[in-house]
C-alpha cells in the first residue's frame, strides 16, 4: 500500500493534564503536515506519539493502513523523528555522529555521507568535534542525518530552531525534495515556512 | 532502494563508537580501576602487613572493592545516552532495542568490568595471594563483572528519570549482586589456597548467563518506561 500516516482521535494524558484531545489527521504521499499551536499545546508530544515514543491512552496511528503497534520497528525503519535537540556527542565530530547515529538504521557508503553533508552545507565543519559547534551548525548535521536515513517518513520538531535566513530557506527545500519524491513530512511549528500550500495541511492544536 | 543494517552490524558500531568516546575522555574510563586499585592497595597498610593474614582476607577486599567500583560505573552506563537523546534514536532505530542495549552493557563491561580484571593481580599480589593463583582470581572477576554490568543495566534503565539516581541504583541492585559476590568470592578464596574452585565458579557463570538472557529484556522494558 502507498505511504499514508493517519491518526484517529489521539488522547493522551501527561500526569494530570490531557494534552491531546481527540487528534486526528491524515498525511499521504507528498504532502506536509504542519502542527501548529501554542507553546505547550502538545505538538512535541503529538510527534513522539506518532513516533511510538508515547502511548496513547485512546486513538492508533496508522501507517500504510496497518495500525503502528503491531509491527514497530517496520514502522520506525521507514520514520526518522528529529527532536529540538539533535542527538549529537559532543566528543565525536559531525561525520562520526552520523556515521554511528544512523549507521544503526542502514548501510550508507562515505560518498552517501558527504552529499548529504554537501547538502545541508555542512561539509566545512562536519570533521570538527560537535561541542564546538554553534547550535546552528550542529542543526544543519542533524539535518544531514535526516536526510542520510532516506525514511518515507520525516517527523520533525521545530525543524528552522536556531538556523539563520538561508538554513530556514534550506529546510523548506529539503521538504519540497522529500515531498516531491513522494515522502511524507509532519513537522511541529512556531515561525511559519514557505511551503507551498498546496501540499501542505495545517493542524492547529489547542 | 534502503538497505537496513544488520544486527550485527548495528551492534558493533554501537560498541565502536562507546569505545571511541570513552578514549576521547580517558578520565572516566580510569576512574573505576583507580578506585579499585586504592582500595586494595590500603588494606595492607590498614591491616598488619603479615601476608597469611592478608591472604585470608584478599577474596572479601577484592570483592568488595570491584563490586562498588562496578556500582560506581554503572550509573554512567545509559546517562549521558539518555541526556543526549541517542536512546531515543535506539528506541525509533528499527532495531531490537534489546539487542543494542545487550551491545551497549557489553561495551560498558569492556570498559569497565574486564579492566578490573586485568589489573587484579596486582592488587591480588600487594594482598599477598602467589602468582599460581591469579587465573583463578582474573576468571571469577572477569565473569563476575559481566554478570554486574548485565545485571546492573536493568537498574541504570529504571534509575532513568531519576536526578542523581546513583543511590537509588545501587540499593535497587545490590540484591540482585549478592549471589554474584557470594559465588565470586568463593571461587577466589579457593583460587588463593589453591583448591579447586570450579563448582563457584560455574554458578557465578550460570548466573552470567542468567543475566544474559534476561537482563537486557528487562532493561529495555526499563528503557522505554524511562523515556516516556
Amino acid at each position: 500500500m502507498t505511504a499514508e500516516l493517519r491518526a484517529d482521535n489521539l488522547h493522551l494524558w501527561r500526569g494530570e493534564q490531557h494534552v491531546l484531545r481527540g487528534v486526528g489527521f491524515t498525511a499521504t504521499a507528498g504532502r506536509c503536515l504542519l502542527v501548529t499551536g501554542r507553546n505547550g499545546a502538545g505538538k512535541t508530544s503529538l510527534l513522539r506519539t506518532v513516533a511510538g515514543i508515547l502511548q496513547p491512552e485512546e486513538g492508533c496511528v496508522f501507517w500504510r493502513g496497518e495500525v503502528t503497534g503491531v509491527d514497530r520497528r517496520r514502522f520506525q525503519s521507514e520514520m526518522c523523528y528529529l527532536g529540538h535537540d539533535a542527538p549529537l556527542k559532543g566528543d565525536l565530530s559531525g561525520a562520526e555522529n552520523l556515521h554511528f547515529g544512523v549507521g544503526i538504521r542502514r548501510r550508507f557508503s562515505a560518498d552517501e555521507l558527504h552529499a548529504a553533508l554537501a547538502r545541508t552545507l555542512a561539509t566545512d565543519f562536519a570533521d570538527r568535534p560537535v561541542r564546538t559547534l554553534s547550535a546552528g551548525q550542529r542543526r544543519r548535521i542533524a539535518l544531514a542525518g535526516v536526510l542520510l536515513t532516506a525514511a518515507t517518513l520525516w517527523l520533525l520538531d521545530e525543524p528552522t530552531t536556531n538556523l539563520d535566513a538561508s538554513g530556514q530557506e534550506l529546510v523548506t527545500a529539503l521538504i519540497d525534495a522529500h515531498l516531491a519524491s513522494g515522502g511524507i513530512a509532519v513537522a511541529a511549528i512556531h515561525h511559519p515556512l514557505a511551503l507551498d500550500a498546496r501540499v501542505t495541511t495545517r493542524l492547529e492544536l489547542t | 532502494m534502503t538497505q537496513a543494517a544488520s544486527p550485527w552490524q548495528a551492534a558493533r558500531l554501537v560498541v565502536e563508537r562507546d569505545l571511541r568516546l570513552a578514549f576521547r575522555r580517558p578520565a572516566q574510563l580510569v576512574q573505576p580501576i583507580l578506585f579499585f586499585l586504592i582500595v586494595t592497595t590500603l588494606f595492607p597498610l590498614a591491616l598488619s602487613p603479615e601476608l597469611s593474614r592478608l591472604r585470608d582476607v584478599a577474596p572479601g577486599v577484592l570483592w568488595v572493592a570491584a563490586l562498588l567500583s562496578s556500582l560506581l560505573a554503572l550509573e554512567f552506563l545509559f546517562r549521558d545516552d539518555a541526556h543526549d537523546g541517542t536512546l531515543e534514536q535506539f528506541v525509533l532505530s528499527g532495531q531490537s532495542l534489546t539487542w543494542l542495549l545487550f551491545a551497549k552493557t557489553f561495551s560498558h563491561w569492556l570498559l569497565t568490568g574486564l579492566p578490573l580484571a586485568i589489573v587484579a593481580p596486582v592488587s591480588a599480589g600487594a594482598l599477598g595471594v602467589d602468582f599460581a593463583s591469579m587465573p583463578g582470581v582474573i576468571a571469577s572477576l572477569g565473569i563476575g563483572s559481566f554478570a554486574l554490568s548485565l545485571i546492573g543495566a536493568i537498574g541504570a534503565g529504571l534509575t532513568l528519570g531519576v536526578q542523581r539516581g546513583g543511590v537509588l541504583l545501587s540499593l535497587l541492585t545490590l540484591p540482585l549482586a549478592v549471589p554474584i559476590l557470594i559465588f565470586g568470592a568463593r571461587a577466589t578464596e579457593l583460587a588463593i589456597k589453591n583448591e579447586p574452585y570450579g563448582a563457584p565458579l560455574y554458578l557465578l557463570a550460570a548466573v552470567a548467563v542468567l543475566g544474559l538472557t534476561l537482563a537486557p529484556l528487562g532493561a529495555a522494558a526499563a528503557v522505554r518506561i524511562g523515556l516516556e
